[in-house]
């Protein structure tokens, strides 16, 4: 495999950069290699972009995914719209070669060139697959005694013919990995339903987009969570802002959210600060403290990510 | 929009009774797939209501690319000058920045406090190669429509 580039987007770095000091700090403290994609731009966003002009998009893409191959390293996205529009964009300009050389006619422009030689990852499948929930649970220090309400985002999934990473009804990966830092994933209904940020309709319709994040929150809360673990920026805004303007709405949910990276961190043994949680909109203090009180513990005797073996994922979908 | 694939629907709902957004707003997928195979669906304000959350390509019995198809209304709505107004500021925001989100004051020094990179020559060139390649692809022009 090939060293990783991070792209980080432009919501984690200008709204969230907790998230991605997080990952630095996780992503080093694993061993796993990796540098920043330093003159990224955009993905750019597949809501709007993708919708707009199919050859911009694949245009802007495919000057990031150059960007990797001129340092022969892979992608590493930690946000499901990068994930999205990178990897959509390197499959179809891999397998179409009209569409090549269109975006190489305006690469050349920038004295860049697509060859399509590298691959797009996203953090949760590159932790499953390349470090492994064994691997991954014997690296936790403070084993994490919370229940999570575990959102996938839609495009972490889907479209699976794309993304090749199995069911997008029944999921498991990413369950498994919450439940390597000793966290409990919580079964809820509607667990695999849209945050409703997606798709240009939180810009465009913010209060419709929140009616599907109130859905998913009333579900959360009735199955008895601690916090929502995500993996995307923009969901991660959704349920963080969105749990804001319900509060004006008379409805009081204070739940945490956390990207997965910040999960991890913390069952690592980083405080909540390092891993930028006050940085949330949300701020729930007891949260914070249970977990400063689970890092205080001593460290179980020679846990050995033994939770992970015990407990049986649990994918909790039912239908919405 | 022509779409061969679209005339294998057999109506049965699937779809839509799949929508998140459609729980909540006038978007009924089923019908505005169907629509488009007979007429001009681009002025419909639903097209614009779609999360793009995949749900109901991924269940339809025929196997018909329904997000897709919604792109590519999109995109056929948009040359004909139809933008939402808020969609159209994310775009000056990448024409301005190189990002869509683009950094404020305030997260610029969260930045420096937690000691991450503020790299502003890396930005710059990425932000003159993105309009390098917005004109070339004639984005700017696109979105003035
Ligand atoms: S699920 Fe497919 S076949 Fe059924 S109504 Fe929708 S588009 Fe038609
Ligand atoms: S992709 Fe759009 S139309 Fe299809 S189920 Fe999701 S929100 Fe509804």
């Amino acid at each position: 495999m090939k060293e990783l580039s991070l792209f980080t987007g432009c919501l984690i770095p200008n709204r969230y950069p907790g998230i991605e000091k997080a990952t630095g700090l996780v992503l080093d403290r694993l061993g796993v290699k990796w540098s920043y994609l330093k003159e990224a731009a955009c993905c750019p966003a597949p809501g709007i972009y993708r919708s707009f002009d199919k050859i911009t998009w694949l245009t802007l893409a495919s000057r990031n995914l150059a960007l990797a191959e001129e340092k022969d390293t892979d992608i590493l996205t930690i946000c499901n719209g990068c994930f999205s529009s990178l990897m959509d964009s390197n499959n179809i300009l891999k397998n179409d070669e009209g569409l090549r050389s269109e975006v190489n006619t305006h690469l050349q422009k920038i004295g860049k060139e697509y060859n399509g030689t590298i691959e797009v990852r996203h953090i949760i499948e590159f932790l499953h697959t390349d470090i492994g929930v064994q691997k991954l649970g014997d690296a936790v220090e403070k084993p994490l005694d919370i229940r999570a309400a575990v959102h996938y985002g839609c495009h972490l999934l889907k479209p699976t013919r794309e993304r090749k990473l199995g069911s997008a009804e029944c999921p498991v990966f990413f369950d498994e990995l919450v439940e390597a830092t000793g966290a409990t994933s919580v079964p809820y209904e509607g667990k695999t339903s849209c945050c409703g940020a997606g798709g240009g309709v939180r810009s465009a319709m913010l209060e419709t987009s929140f009616k599907m994040t109130e859905y998913k929150l009333d579900r959360m809360i009735k199955a008895g969570v601690d916090c929502i673990v995500d993996a995307c920026p923009f969901c991660h805004l959704q349920y963080d802002a969105g749990q804001m303007k319900l509060k004006r709405n008379g409805k009081n949910y204070e739940i945490p959210v956390l990207h997965f990276s910040q999960l991890l961190g913390l069952a690592l043994g980083f405080t909540t600060e390092e891993m930028g949680l006050h940085l949330n909109e949300i701020v729930n203090l007891k949260f914070e403290e249970k977990i400063a009180q689970i890092q205080k513990r001593l460290l179980l005797n020679n846990f050995q990510g033994k939770i992970v073996l015990k407990n049986k994922p649990r994918s909790g979908v039912e239908p919405d | 929009m022509k779409n061969p694939e679209i005339l294998t629907c057999f109506q049965c709902g699937t779809c839509h009774a799949s929508c998140p957004s459609g729980k909540y707003t006038s978007l009924n997928i089923r019908k505005i797939v169907r629509d488009s195979a007979t007429k001009d669906v681009s002025d419909q304000p639903e097209l614009w209501m779609c999360t793009t959350c995949y749900n109901c390509q991924e269940r339809c019995p025929r196997g018909i690319k329904i997000t897709d198809a919604v792109l590519t209304l999109r995109s056929e709505a948009v040359k004909k000058g139809k933008i939402l107004p808020a969609h159209r500021k994310v775009c000056n925001f990448l024409i301005k920045t190189g990002q869509s989100i683009p950094l404020d004051d305030k997260h610029l020094e969260i930045r420096k406090t937690l000691g991450l990179r503020t790299d502003k020559a890396a930005w710059k060139k990425a932000l003159k190669d993105v309009n390098v390649l917005l004109r070339s692809t004639g984005f700017g022009e696109l979105i003035k429509r």
